[in-house]
């Protein structure tokens, strides 16, 4: 890790409920206050986070029915980096099979859904997505600037 | 937990503002269409989603937003967004929205360019 350790660690566990993913964002937002990022891409974080749990939500067909979110503060003395892993148990899926959305095609189809992972990827600084019959784990990082 | 997101709209002659209040979600984006469609039926041809009241949207909610979009290139209308946070402005930019809907600062700005 380059001399950097993890200078903080919080672990949720959240239903797949209404909302949840609300709760995740105010504890991405907390923690990211607490490492002093800036007003802006605090709510990007946010964003990305929601999006994460919508995705966990509606795909995973987790049979415990929860997503468990990790957040780490990394950096080798002072916060440098916010890494946040999404975890389910759920069917798993292959990221290569996803068709990139485009604005064109969605007005043309009747579903104008799809676009979770385009939105986490253009917010965070660096997305991973591990995903098999096991289920899924998203890790996506944002530096503190 | 509860969202108790609000929809209001405010008619001005051919063009109607719609203000939003909380979290943009599935419900919200629903209640944004329902008073869209109204406004639509209504003969309005010119619409502002003025999002100041909002900090948090999601994908599903920005989908039914989507589809207002469709519904006024339909009909040969205009829709237009301002008040956004840098977020939800970058947002709407990584999905393509501004292709079709301008995005605008303030309120004043987006109604000149709309009657315009």
């Amino acid at each position: 890790m380059n001399g950097q350790a993890i200078l903080r660690e919080v672990t949720l566990t959240l239903p797949m409920a209404p909302d949840m993913e609300v709760a995740a964002s105010k504890t991405a937002t907390a923690i990211a206050e607490f490492m002093k990022m800036s007003p802006d891409r605090i709510d990007e974080v946010r964003m990305a986070v929601i999006e994460a749990c919508i995705n966990a939500f509606e795909h995973s067909h987790s049979p415990d029915r929860q997503v468990t979110m990790t957040f780490e503060v990394v950096g080798k003395r002072e916060p440098e980096e916010l890494r946040i892993t999404v975890r389910d148990f759920g069917v798993g899926f292959d990221p290569e099979t996803l068709e990139e959305p485009s604005i064109e095609a969605k007005l043309r189809e009747d579903r104008k859904r799809g676009w979770g992972l385009k939105i986490i990827r253009g917010l965070m600084d660096e997305v991973e997505i591990h995903s098999g019959r096991e289920g899924t784990t998203v890790v996506m990082s944002k530096r503190r600037r | 937990m509860t969202n108790h997101p609000t929809v209001t709209a405010d008619r001005r002659d051919g063009l109607a503002v719609i203000y939003t209040k909380g979290y943009i979600n599935n419900q919200a984006g629903e209640e944004i269409a329902r008073v869209a469609y109204v406004l639509i039926d209504e003969g309005h041809k010119a619409l502002l989603l003025n999002l100041e009241g909002t900090t948090i949207v999601n994908s599903i909610g920005i989908s039914i937003l989507i589809e207002i979009i469709e519904k006024m290139i339909e009909i040969g209308g205009r829709l237009a967004f301002c008040r956004l946070t840098p977020t939800i402005d970058k947002t709407f930019h990584i999905m393509g929205l501004t292709q079709y809907a301008p995005i605008y600062g303030d309120e004043a700005t987006a109604v000149a360019a709309l009657r315009g």
